[in-house]
Order: structure tokens, then sequence, then C-alpha cells
């Protein structure tokens, strides 16, 4: 770079290089410092405080000293409804996107579906599960109204991230399977599944982590209260989730801890939902960093 | 890539056919086959279903609206109190508007400079370690980030600016900020990565410096790429409710300044949804803003379309 003449013109401009290198690491050293001090504001707060009975115990209404066991118990309950309504279509839909569907203006028009549908805002999807299951089926504010307003939610990403998982695997061990005469959901099941799986799971763990934490689709479908008891298997109950919770007890609860009971919850909240990220997440972060997220 | 596919899988099929030695489980597999075909078709179509049912139970209760307020008074009113049977919905579309531009005015120079940084500056080591750390942003809860807007955020605003209460237009772009910052961040990430290495050779062989590289070749090259993630970042900020709905203050007004109260349409929604009438006009003015809020996404999501496949030509 110095083998120019220096003039003013270069001199400048090298120096402007070095303050916008120095600018650009103050920028990346202030944001990585603000999301670190971030969680740990969140994780501090509420962890040193937690108690394993404030895990399962009910909340109160007036006395302070009130847990959040059925919140919880009903937030991976309605989590786990989701999943178990969402995955098996949304994987469908990502492998028909990956593997069948043909170069053509149909296939435009489904891609266009899908992208549509993931930029619905959530608090949409909460008032269509208000109009579905609170007025056209008139059952109320349900746990069942919650899961499946919220499958709702999960289907367009687990579609995306099942595609690009499925469409990263190399084609040539595809031909090899179509080589030994196999079918083409034969080939899917066994060779391409099998590759392309470590990606699904990471993607299924970021959708769960994500309803985990939903708010806006529970607040309008499942309600603001729970059943008062604490293993409710019952679909047709109220089903507030942990997420509500938090939110219920900053702007409505009269308790006197409950600023306490907040800071617990949102600790538990993000305490959960790093560890669905982190634990099935972790081995291929490094590995297979994808656009979105 | 469909095609050739499905032709050597069908030539697969015909040759197995004459020398199976178990035609009853090649028959098994040929009629799996079929049917998982069905069956992935069946579920994009209930994808399209899905979106079909929202259009349709939201746009059909909104379109109830124009029965009995005409148009104009809910899009060019201020004037919002449903008690009174004033559904002006201005206010909440114009703070919509400008929560938007505040978070994007925000949150875009921090964005792109950490994308430029990740993908033009930084040594491997480092690359590998903001990208993932900038995912822990996804992984935070909606009402998180308000929750810490609300007891982190506000006092701070409060004692900085002097005003009682803090909540409004700031401190709700400020979470929003945050919020988009990893989605705009990773997808410019991508496309700064994805400018072809012989634009940078030539612009250093001409004596550049790296800034000149980075503001003259490399962000003119990935712009359309940035401009998409941007856009992504709008939809983001546009449709988040809860996190915006504990730090704006909650009041059916325009924001003339950054600290005055207000409230957006998410926000509007999410807070009087629970407690109106089925079939009364203020639950169909509720459904006419989620209805504007899925034709802004829809836009916008055209947009990213658009300028997609003008990317692709040009590449």
């Amino acid at each position: 770079m110095n083998g120019f003449a220096s003039t003013k013109h270069t001199a400048r401009a090298q120096r402007n290089n070095k303050i916008a290198t120095i600018g650009f690491y103050t920028l990346g050293a202030l944001v990585m410092l603000l999301i670190f001090w971030l969680l740990f504001t969140i994780l501090s707060k509420g962890l040193p405080a937690l108690r394993p009975d404030f895990l399962i115990k009910q909340p109160e209404e007036i006395d302070a000293g009130g847990g959040i066991g059925p919140v919880l118990f009903n937030s991976f309950y309605i989590l786990f409804i989701s999943l178990f309504i969402s995955v098996p279509i949304g994987l469908g839909a990502g492998i028909y996107m990956a593997e069948y569907a043909p170069d053509n203006k149909f296939t435009g028009a489904l891609r266009i579906c899908v992208e549509s549908l993931s930029s619905v805002p959530s608090i949409v999807f909460g008032m269509l599960g208000l109009a579905i299951f609170a007025e056209y089926f008139d059952i109320g504010l349900t746990i069942l109204g919650g899961g499946v307003s919220l499958a709702l939610l999960n289907l367009p990403m687990l579609a995306r991230v099942t595609e690009e998982a499925v469409r990263a695997v190399p084609g040539e061990i595809r031909e090899a399977g179509y080589a030994l005469g196999m079918t083409k959901f034969h080939v899917i099941r066994t060779v391409v599944l099998p590759v392309a799986m470590s990606a699904i799971v990471t993607g299924i763990c970021l959708v769960a982590g994500r309803a985990f934490g939903e708010s806006a689709v529970i607040i309008l479908t499942a309600g603001l209260s729970t059943s008062g008891e604490m293993w409710d298997f019952n679909l047709f109950s109220p089903g507030e989730t942990l997420a509500v919770h938090l939110w219920y007890v900053q702007s409505e609860a009269i308790v006197e801890d409950a600023r306490q009971i907040a800071d617990k919850s949102a600790a538990v909240l993000v305490f959960v939902v790093l560890f669905i990220n982190f634990v099935f997440r972790f081995p291929l972060w490094l590995s297979n960093r994808r656009k979105g997220h | 890539m469909g095609a050739p596919v499905q032709g050597l899988a069908t030539r697969g099929k015909e040759s197995v056919t004459q020398v199976s030695a178990n035609p009853k489980r090649h028959g098994r597999h040929l009629f799996s086959n079929k049917l998982f075909k069905f069956y992935f078709l069946f579920s994009i179509l209930a994808l399209c279903f899905v979106l079909g049912l929202v259009i349709l139970f939201i746009g059909k209760t909104a379109m109830l609206l124009f029965g009995q307020l005409s148009p104009a008074d809910f899009f060019f009113s201020f004037n919002w109190t449903p008690e009174e049977d004033s559904f002006g919905a201005a206010a909440f579309i114009v703070n919509t508007l400008s929560l938007t531009a505040l978070t994007l005015l925000i949150a875009v120079p921090i964005s792109v400079g950490m994308a430029v940084l990740c993908a033009e500056i930084a040594p491997k080591w480092m690359k590998t370690f903001i990208r993932p750390v900038l995912d822990l942003l996804v992984g935070i809860p909606s009402i998180v980030y308000g929750y810490i807007g609300l007891t982190v955020l506000l006092p701070f605003l409060r004692r900085i600016s002097g005003e009682s209460l803090g909540d409004g237009l700031l401190a709700a772009a400020l979470v929003l900020a945050l919020m988009v910052l990893p989605t705009i961040c990773r997808i410019s990430d991508d496309a700064i990565v994805s400018v072809p290495r012989k634009y940078r050779d030539a612009a250093y062989a001409l004596g550049s410096t790296r800034l000149q590289v980075i503001m003259r070749v490399v962000l003119p090259a990935a712009s359309r790429g940035i401009i998409s993630a941007v856009i992504l970042g709008m939809t983001r900020a546009v449709g988040e409710t809860m996190a915006v709905v504990m730090v704006i203050g909650n009041t059916p007004q325009l924001a003339k300044t950054l600290f005055t109260p207000a409230s957006v349409l998410t926000s509007n929604i999410v807070m009087q949804i629970s407690n109106v009438e089925f079939d009364s006009t203020w639950n169909y003015a509720l459904h006419m803003m989620a209805f504007l809020l899925l034709v802004i996404s829809f836009v916008l999501i055209l947009i990213i379309r658009v300028l997609g496949r003008k990317r692709r030509d040009a590449a």
C-alpha cells in the first residue's frame, strides 16, 4: 500500500481507513457488551432468588410468595400440542418444496404463500384463533385453542428450515439411491432425511424456542388464567403460559411481590429458551450458518 | 431440479419391476411412494389453506366495518373514542409508520455496521464468536424485551430526559431496534459475503483502502440484499406486539414527540380485543387494523421478491 508516492489525498484516505476500522471494532464491542449485559441483567435478577418450589407452586392472587407451577406446565403443554400438530405438516411442506416442487408458476405461487404466511404478525394469528375457537366453535379461551393457533404460527418457519435442510443434501447421494432402483420416497426416507436430520432438529428447536416465549397469540387464544390445578391435561381448560403470566403479573396483578415474580419468570423464560436452543444447536453452530433467524 | 430426478426415479422403478426378487415388498414401496407424494403436497396446500383462512377470517370481519362507517372516517380521523362511536385509526397508522421509521433509523446503521464487521473486517475467530452471540438475541422472547424495556430502559430514559413517564416512541423504537438487529445483520452479512471476490481485488489493485472498498464497491454491490434485509426487519417491527405494548404508553393519540404516550396498530389490538363484543363496530374496526397489518406485511414481502428477482437477473 505504501509503494505509491504519498499525497495528501492518499494520506487522508489511509487515516480515514484507520479511523473507520477502529470505529467498526468499537461498534462490535459495544453491541457484544450490550447483549451480554442484557442476558446478565435478565438472568441475574431472577435466577439467584429462584427456589425449586417457585417452579411448582400455585400462583397467588393476594398473598406474596406465589409460584408459577401451572403456568410453566401450560407452557410446555401448549408447546407440545403446537409442535405435535405443526411438525408433521411443516416437515411435509418443506420436503415438498425441496424435493417435489417443479419449477413452474404453481410452485411460485406456493412460495409466495409460504413467505406471506411467515410475514403474518403473530397478533393476527391470535385474532384468527380467537375468531375460530372463541367465536365459531364457541369453546372460549382454551389450551387447545392456544396450541392450534401457535401451531399455525410455527408452520411457515418449520417449512422453511426443512426446505433449506433438505436442499443442502448433495444430489449425488440421491442419485446413488435411484441407481439402486429405490423409489423417490424411499430415497427421501432412508437417504435424504437422515443426512438432513441434524439441521431439521436445529430448526425445530429454533421454532420451539420461539413458540415457548410467544405471548401475543396465547393471550388472545388461551387467556390470562389457569384452571388452578397443577397437572391439568384437559384440553378445554384455560391455559395461561409463563410468557403470558409475566405480562399478567406486570400489568394487572396486585400481589406485593409482583416485581420479584416477574423477574424470576423472565429469567426462567429466557433460561428455558436458551436451553432449548443451546443443547441441540451448539454442535451445529459453527458448521451450519444459515440465513434468517 | 425436480424433473431430471423424477425421470431417474421412474427409470429406476421400471428396471426394478423386472428384476425385483420380492414383488410384495416392491409393491409396498411403490404404494408408499405415491401415498407420501400426496401427503407432501397436502402439507404444502395446508399451509396455503392457513393463509387463506387468515385472510378470510380477518378480512371478512374487517369488511363489515365499512357497512357501518365510511372508510374516510376510519383512515383519516384521528379520533379513537370507541365509547362514543368514533373509530378513527389514523393516529395508530401514523404511529406505526413513525415507530417503524425511527426503529430503522436506529437499527440500520448499527446492523449494517455489524454486518460489515462480520463479513469484511473481523478475523475468523471473531466472526465465529459474533454470529452466534447475535443469535442469542433472537432467542429472547418479545415479552422479556418488553419487560426489560419497562424495568430498565424506562427508568433510564426518565433520568436522562427528565420526562415524568418515559413511555413513547423512543422507548419502543430502542427496544424494537435491538429485536430487529440480528435479522438485518444476518441477512446483510450474507449479502456482503456473496459479493464476488474479484470486485474487491480490482478495487484494491487500484490502490483503494479497505474503507474505500467497503463504501464504494462492496456496499453498493450488496445493496439489494441489504435492502431486503432492512425490509424483513420492517416486517418484524410492524408486527411486533408485546414488546411494544409494554413501553409505548397505550394512549390512543398521535405521537407528536418522542416521549408522548401513544399506541400503534398492534398494541391497540391486543389491549382492546379481549374486552369487545364480537358483533360490534369496535371489533370490526380492530379487525380492519389487523387487516391493514396483513396488507403492509404482504406488500413488504412482495417488494423483497421483486428485489430478489432483479438481483438474480443482474448476477
